[in-house]
C-alpha cells in the first residue's frame, strides 16, 4: 500500500527523499543534536523535526550583525505542542510558563491553532523541554510537518458539556492520526530502539512517505465558527439537535496559503460533502487522509495541498473515492448556521461552571513592565481547579471555574489588570496576527509586532467614524503561508517585504467567504489613506447589520470571492 | 726577565733562542743591539728576520680578540629577551668579536663549563617564573648537577615588570646561582622595567667597557644602528598601521567584548609568522590624563622633557603618549614618596607591607595624587619618575599568507569597578572605545619562536585556548589551508556562552567543514549549571589525545596562564598517567621532553 506513492505529477520532491530515507522520521536528528559546535542542525534534519512538532529558527534581527561578528545567526528552536482543542489542565500551563522562562524567550504564544508554540529554545535544551512537557502528558508529535497536525476545536464555552462531548471526538481524531513510527519517544524520551518491524506495522496509514504536505482538522460547534472550519483541510461541523451532538457535516479542500505571484496557488475554502455520526468520524478522516496520501502532489510542495487535489479531481471524484474506501455513503448534509468567527469576551456561566473569556493580544503572553498577563495568568493556574482553553483568535478562557472559586480568580484578574478586552475597540477584539519577525523564517514583514500600532491609528479613523463598537476582522500575516488566516478577515495584510503589505477586503464575518486583493504592496501610510474613506463611507451607508466585509463588495471596492479558483481573477 | 710565548710576540723556537743568548749578553752589547735593531734599512739588509717579525705582528692582532668567547644566552616568552639579544649579536659579531647565541632551551647545560664570558638575558613570567624556554636550564642549574663556574665571569640583564610581585625574579635567581657557582660577575644585573630598551642599552654597554680596551667600540654601535632603523619599522621605529575593520566579536547579551582588528601593513614590509605577536604602543584615555592634570593643577600645555635625547612634548601629549599613569608599582611608589608633602604615603612606603600591597592593586596614579597629596611640584619634575606607557603585545589571528598585507588581532577589552570608579585596559580600551576604521595604531612585529607550527605539516597539531588565546591558531589554520598541510588538527576552544562567546565561530565551522581542522571540541563554562572548561573536555577526550601525542603531535597552550594554562598543564599530565601508565614525575618528564622538543609550547599572559 505504501509502495503506491503516486508520482504522476512528476519527480518527487526533495522532501520526499528526506522522508524515504528518514527512517520513518529519525533521519540524523540525534547526531545533529549532538554537535556541539553549531547550534543549528543540516537542512534534512530541520524538514524531519518539523514531524517532530519543532521548527529550526534564528533571531532575524541580529541576524546580519552576527554575521559581521563571525558568529552564525542566532539559531533556535521553536517548539509546538499538540494540544487538541486547545484544552491544557494548570499543571500543563505551569510547566509551559516554567520551560518559557526556563529554556525559551520568556513568552508564550497562543496559537491560531489552538496550542501553545515556545521560541528561542537552543538546541541542548530541546530534549530537556520536550521531556518536561512528557512530564505532564503533553507532547509535540505531529505539531509540524507532511501530517495531521494540531486538530482543533470549538471552545465554546456556553454550552460546555456539548463542549466536552465535541472535545473527545477532536482528542480521538488527534490521537488516532498520529504517526506511530517511535522516532519522536526514542529521540526525545530515551524510549530503547526497537527492533526493525514491517513497514506497514510501523505506519499503517501514512506510510513510509507520510503525506504530500501539511494536513489540518477542524471541528466547529455552530454557532460559533472561530475555528474557521472552511480554511481547513477537513473540517467537521458538529450538528446538534435538542441540545444533543447528532455527528458531523464533512467538509474537504479549505487551506489559506498561496504564493506570491504564483496563480496556481491561492487560498481555497472547503466545500460539504456529506454528513456522518460521531462514530464514523475517524474511519472518515482516516480514509479522506488516505486519498490525499495517494493523490497529493509530491512533487510540487506548493500545489500539494489536499485543496489542490480536489479542485483538480473535482468534488464528485472525491466522495466517489471516499465511499469506495469507507464501503459506505456519507449521509445527506444537515443544515446549521454560523453567526459569527471571532471570540465571546468576558464572563459566562454554562453547565453549571464559570468562564472566563481574556483577550491576549496576538496570543503573546509576556509580562511588560506595565502589564504581567504572563505571572498573572501563573498565578491563576496555581489556584485553578479547572482548565486553560486556547481560543482558535489566539485568546484564552479559563474555563470551568466552580461558583466559590469565582472571586479568587476574579481577584487575581482584577489585581493583575488582566482583561476582557472591552475596553478596546470591537475591531482591536476580533484582530489576529501571526508571529512573523523576529523568529519565523518565512516572514516577509511584521505581523505581531506591527499590527498593535497599526490598529491605534485605524482606530482613530474608526473612533471618528463612529465604528467603536462595530466588530470587524482584521488580520496580518508576515507572508502568504497565512498562519494567521488572513483571507478570512474583512481587513487583512499580507506581508510582501518590510513595511510593505498586500491589502485584502471583503471577507465574510462568519468565515463563509474569502477576501480579495485591493491594493497591492503598500506602506502604512497609504493603508490609512485607503482605509479611512472607505471606513467613512461605511459608516454612512452601512446597512442594518451590514457586516464590512459584505459592504465592500456592495459598494464596489471589491469584487465577491466565489471561490478560491476566482481569488485571483 | 725570561721571554715566554705568552708575553711576547715571539714563538717558542724564538724564544727559546732569546732566554739562551739575553743572560749571556753584556750591558754594552744589549745596547749596541737595541740602537742597531731601531735603525732603518737595517731591518731591509736583514730579510730572514724581517719575514719573522712581519708574521708575528700578523699574529698579535688576529689572536688579541680571540683570548676570549663571548656567549649570549637568552630566555623569553614574549620575544623581548630574544630580540635584545639577537641585535647585541650582531652588533658584537659586526666588531669581530668571537660571539654564539643561544636560546636557553638550544643550549646544552653541560656546555656551560666550556664558556668564557657570559652575557644572560632573561625575562620572568607570571609570578616570578621563569618563561617556558628557560625552564629546564633552570632546573638544571637550581640542581645539584650544576657544575662549577669558576672560569666563568658573566653578567645578567632582567626583563620584568614592576607592577608584579616577583618583578625580575627569574634574572635575579640566576645572577645568585652563577656568583654561587664560582663565576665572576663583571658588570652588575639590570633588571628592566616594561619600558626596558633605555636600560638594556645601558647595560649593553656597561658591560662592553668591561670586556673591552677601547671604549668607543661601544659608542660607535648605537649610531650604527640608528641609522639601520630609519629604514625598517621596528620596535623603536613602529609603523602606523590603519585600522581597517574593528569589530566586536561577541554577540548581544555577552558579558565580554572581544574586538577584532584588522590592520593594514601595505609598505610597512613588516613582516610575520603565526605565532607572532603585534606590539602596539598605546595611548591613554585623554579623560584620565586631564583628571590628573586638573587634580594636580599643572597646565597641560606646560613642556616637559621625555628622553634623554632632550625631545620636549606638551604635558598632555606626554601623559597620553609616554608615560604611565594607569598603574602603580613600588618602585614609583618610592620615588612618588619623596615628591609628595604626605608622610604617610612613606610610611607606608617604607614599611613595605601588605597595606602596600593592597593599596597598588586596582589603583591607578589619579588615585594616588588624591589620596597623597598636597603636591607642591612641577610636572616636569613629576614625570620624571614614571614609567614610559608599556608596549602592548597581542598574538597575531591571521597569517600573511591568507590575509594578505594585513594583520588582525583579537583583543579582550578589559572592563572593571575598582575603588568606586570605572576602570577599563589602556590599550583594549583604546581599540574599544577610541578606534576607528581609518584611525591609525603604531606597531611592530615581535617575533616569537617559542609558538611555531611544526616544520613539517604532516604533523598533527593540538591548540587548547580560552577566550582571546583562541587568536593564534586562527593564523595557524588560515597558515594550514594556505599551505596545504595536510596533518590533523584539533581545537579546544573555552569561553563563557555558546550564543554570544564563540570567537570566530563560523571561521572554524568552515575549516571543519573543510577538514583544515580536524576536530574541535568547545567548552562554555555558564551555559550548564556545572562550569565546564577546556580541560575537562579533553580529560573526556584522554584516549585519543594519548593517542595523538604518541603519533607526534605538537601541542599548543594559549590564553590565561593562572587558570587556563595551569589546570591544562595538569590535565594533560593526568592523561599521560591514565593512558600511559606513568607516574606523576614520568609524566612531568614527558612533557618536559614535549617542551624541550618544541612539541609543547604555551604563549600564556
Amino acid at each position: 500500500m505504501s509502495k503506491k506513492t503516486v508520482t504522476q505529477d512528476g519527480k518527487p520532491s526533495e522532501m520526499e527523499k528526506i522522508k524515504d530515507e528518514s527512517h520513518y522520521l529519525r533521519g540524523s536528528l540525534v547526531e545533529s543534536f549532538a554537535d556541539p559546535i553549531t547550534a543549528s542542525i543540516p537542512d534534512a534534519d530541520t524538514k524531519l523535526l518539523k514531524f517532530h512538532g519543532s521548527y529550526m529558527q534564528d533571531d532575524r534581527d541580529i541576524r546580519q550583525e552576527r554575521k559581521q561578528q563571525k558568529l552564525e545567526p542566532a539559531y533556535q528552536f521553536m517548539v509546538r505542542v499538540r494540544l487538541p482543542g486547545g484544552v491544557a489542565t494548570p499543571e500543563q500551563w505551569l510547566v509551559m510558563d516554567d520551560l518559557a522562562n526556563q529554556y525559551g524567550n520568556g513568552t508564550l504564544k497562543l496559537t491560531t491553532r489552538q496550542t501553545f508554540q515556545m521560541h528561542g529554545i537552543l538546541k541542548w535544551n530541546m530534549k530537556k523541554s520536550i521531556q518536561a512537557m512528557d512530564s505532564v502528558l503533553m507532547d509535540s508529535l505531529a505539531a509540524c510537518g507532511d501530517v495531521n497536525r494540531n486538530v482543533m476545536c470549538n471552545a465554546n464555552p456556553y454550552q460546555s458539556d456539548i463542549h466536552a462531548e465535541v472535545h473527545r471526538w477532536a482528542k480521538r481524531l488527534s490521537d488516532d492520526l498520529l504517526p506511530r513510527t517511535r522516532a519522536y519517544h526514542e529521540i526525545w524520551l530515551d524510549e530503547e530502539k526497537v527492533l526493525d518491524r514491517k513497514e506497514e506495522e510501523i505506519e499503517p496509514m501514512y506510510g513510509p512517505h507520510y503525506l504530500p504536505r501539511k494536513f489540518k482538522i477542524g471541528v466547529a460547534v455552530p454557532p460559533s465558527n472561530d475555528v474557521d472550519i472552511f480554511s481547513q483541510d477537513l473540517g467537521f461541523i458538529a450538528i446538534l439537535e435538542d441540545g444533543k451532538l447528532q455527528g458531523f457535516n464533512v467538509a474537504v479542500g479549505g487551506g489559506m496559503g498561496m504564493t506570491h505571484g504564483d496563480t496556481s496557488t491561492y487560498p481555497q475554502l472547503s466545500r460539504i460533502i456529506g454528513f456522518c455520526p460521531p462514530e464514523q468520524i475517524v474511519d472518515v478522516a482516516e480514509k479522506i487522509i488516505t486519498i490525499q496520501r495517494d493523490y497529493g502532489n509530491r512533487s510540487e510542495r506548493k500545489n500539494a495541498r489536499f485543496k489542490y487535489t480536489i479542485d483538480r479531481r473535482g468534488l464528485d471524484w472525491v466522495r466517489n473515492e471516499l465511499h469506495s474506501r469507507l464501503g459506505y455513503e456519507l449521509e445527506e448534509s444537515r443544515s446549521y448556521h454560523f453567526d459569527h468567527n471571532g471570540d465571546r469576551y468576558g464572563w459566562v456561566k454554562g453547565d453549571g461552571k464559570w468562564h472566563l473569556t481574556l483577550f491576549i493580544q496576538n496570543g503573546r503572553i509576556v509580562d511588560t513592565e506595565d502589564y504581567q498577563i504572563m505571572t498573572g495568568l501563573r498565578e491563576i493556574a496555581k489556584v485553578h481547579h479547572g482548565d486553560f482553553r486556547l481560543t482558535p483568535n489566539q485568546n484564552l478562557i479559563i474555563a470551568n471555574v466552580s461558583e466559590e472559586k469565582k472571586a479568587e480568580i476574579d481577584e487575581l484578574v482584577a489585581s493583575y489588570g488582566l482583561t476582557d478586552g472591552k475596553q478596546n475597540s470591537a475591531l482591536r477584539r476580533n484582530s489576529m496576527a501571526c508571529v512573523a519577525f523576529p523568529t519565523c523564517g518565512l516572514a516577509m514583514a511584521e505581523a505581531e509586532r506591527y499590527l498593535p500600532s497599526l490598529i491605534d491609528k485605524i482606530e482613530e479613523i474608526v473612533d471618528e467614524a463612529g465604528l467603536r463598537e462595530e466588530e470587524i476582522v482584521i488580520r496580518m500575516s508576515g507572508c502568504p503561508n497565512s498562519c494567521s488566516r488572513p483571507t478570512l478577515g474583512e481587513i487583512a495584510f499580507i506581508g510582501k517585504a518590510p513595511g510593505k503589505y498586500n491589502m485584502y477586503m471583503g471577507a465574510g464575518f462568519v468565515g463563509d467567504r474569502l477576501s480579495k486583493l485591493y491594493k497591492e504592496n503598500i506602506g502604512e501610510e497609504e493603508i490609512l489613506a485607503s482605509l479611512k474613506p472607505i471606513l467613512v463611507n461605511y459608516a454612512k451607508e452601512k446597512e442594518e447589520n451590514e457586516h464590512f466585509g459584505d459592504y465592500v463588495i456592495r459598494a464596489g471596492y471589491v469584487e465577491e470571492v466565489r471561490s478560491g479558483l476566482d481569488f485571483h481573477s | 726577565m725570561q721571554f715566554q710565548v705568552v708575553n711576547s710576540p715571539f714563538d717558542q723556537e724564538q724564544t727559546e733562542l732569546l732566554n739562551r743568548l739575553l743572560p749571556t749578553l753584556s750591558e754594552t752589547q744589549k745596547i749596541w743591539l737595541s740602537g742597531y735593531l731601531s735603525v732603518p734599512g737595517v731591518a731591509e739588509a736583514a730579510a730572514s728576520t724581517e719575514a719573522v717579525v712581519s708574521s708575528t705582528e700578523e699574529a698579535f692582532t688576529e689572536n688579541e680578540p680571540k683570548t676570549r668567547e663571548i656567549t649570549i644566552l637568552y630566555g623569553s616568552h614574549t620575544g623581548n629577551s630574544q630580540a635584545l639579544a639577537e641585535s647585541f649579536f650582531e652588533r658584537l659579531e659586526s666588531e669581530k668579536y668571537h660571539v654564539t647565541l643561544s636560546s636557553l632551551d638550544d643550549f646544552k647545560p653541560k656546555s656551560l663549563k666550556k664558556v668564557e664570558d657570559l652575557l644572560f638575558i632573561t625575562s620572568t613570567h607570571g609570578d616570578g617564573d621563569p618563561p617556558d624556554n628557560a625552564l629546564s636550564f633552570y632546573d638544571f642549574i637550581q640542581s645539584k648537577r650544576a657544575p662549577e663556574l669558576n672560569g666563568l665571569r658573566f653578567s645578567v640583564l632582567s626583563l620584568g615588570d614592576s607592577s608584579y610581585e616577583f618583578f625580575c625574579q627569574t634574572g635575579k635567581d640566576f645572577d645568585r646561582r652563577f656568583e654561587e657557582l664560582g663565576a665572576t660577575r663583571i658588570y652588575p644585573r639590570v633588571d628592566c622595567d616594561l619600558d626596558f630598551e633605555e636600560p638594556a642599552e645601558e647595560w649593553f654597554e656597561g658591560v662592553m667597557h668591561v670586556l673591552s680596551d677601547a671604549p668607543s667600540k661601544g659608542e660607535s654601535s648605537p649610531s650604527k644602528k640608528s641609522s639601520e632603523t630609519s629604514l625598517t619599522y621596528s620596535r623603536t621605529n613602529p609603523f602606523k598601521a590603519e585600522i581597517l575593520e574593528n569589530i566586536n566579536l561577541n554577540g548581544r547579551g555577552s558579558n565580554k567584548e572581544t574586538r577584532h582588528l584588522e590592520l593594514d601593513l601595505e609598505g610597512s614590509n613588516l613582516v610575520y609568522e603565526p605565532g607572532d605577536s603585534l606590539g602596539i604602543y598605546p595611548e591613554n584615555d585623554t579623560n584620565l590624563v586631564l583628571q590628573l592634570i586638573e587634580e594636580m593643577n599643572w597646565d597641560p600645555n606646560s613642556k616637559v622633557t621625555v628622553n634623554k635625547q632632550g625631545d620636549v612634548q606638551s604635558l598632555q601629549e606626554a601623559l597620553t603618549k609616554t608615560y604611565e599613569v594607569t598603574s602603580l608599582t613600588k618602585p614609583l611608589l618610592k620615588k612618588i614618596a619623596e615628591l609628595t608633602k604626605s608622610t604617610e604615603l612613606l610610611r607606608m612606603v617604607e614599611a613595605e607591607g601588605e597595606e602596600l600591597k593592597t593599596y597598588i592593586y586596582g589603583r591607578d596614579l589619579i588615585d594616588l595624587v588624591r589620596d597623597y597629596g598636597p603636591w607642591e611640584i612641577a610636572a616636569a619634575e613629576f614625570v620624571k619618575v614614571l614609567r614610559k606607557i608599556p608596549v602592548r603585545l597581542y598574538s597575531i589571528a591571521s597569517s600573511p599568507k591568507a590575509s594578505e598585507d594585513e594583520v588582525h588581532l583579537t583583543i579582550g577589552a578589559l572592563r572593571y569597578d575598582a575603588h568606586g570608579r570605572a576602570r577599563t585596559g589602556v590599550c583594549s580600551g583604546q581599540c574599544a572605545e577610541r578606534s576607528q576604521p581609518g584611525d591609525t595604531l603604531p606597531v611592530f612585529v615581535q617575533r616569537n619562536e617559542n609558538f611555531r607550527l611544526p616544520d613539517n605539516p604532516d604533523t598533527p597539531v593540538i591548540m587548547i585556548g580560552a577566550g582571546t588565546g583562541v587568536a593564534p591558531y586562527r593564523a595557524f589554520l588560515q597558515e594550514r589551508e594556505e599551505i596545504g598541510a595536510s596533518g590533523d588538527t584539533w581545537l579546544f576552544f573555552g569561553e563563557q556562552h555558546f550564543v554570544t562567546d564563540f570567537l570566530y565561530q563560523v571561521e572554524w565551522q568552515k575549516w571543519l567543514k573543510g577538514g583544515v581542522l580536524t576536530r574541535m571540541d568547545v567548552a562554555f563554562s555558564r551555559d550548564a549549571e556545572e562550569k565546564v572548561y577546556v580541560q575537562h573536555r579533553m580529560r573526556e577526550r584522554s584516549k585519543e589525545i594519548f593517542e595523538w601525542l604518541e603519533k607526534g603531535a605538537h601541542v599548543y597552550v594559549c590564553g590565561d596562564e593562572k587558570y587556563m594554562a595551569k589546570d591544562v598543564h595538569i590535565a594533560l599530565v593526568n592523561i599521560l598517567e591514565q593512558q600511559g601508565g606513568l607516574s606523576e614525575s614520568e609524566a612531568e618528564a614527558y612533557l618536559a621532553d614535549l617542551r624541550n622538543a618544541k612539541r609543547y609550547q604555551r604563549d600564556v599572559y
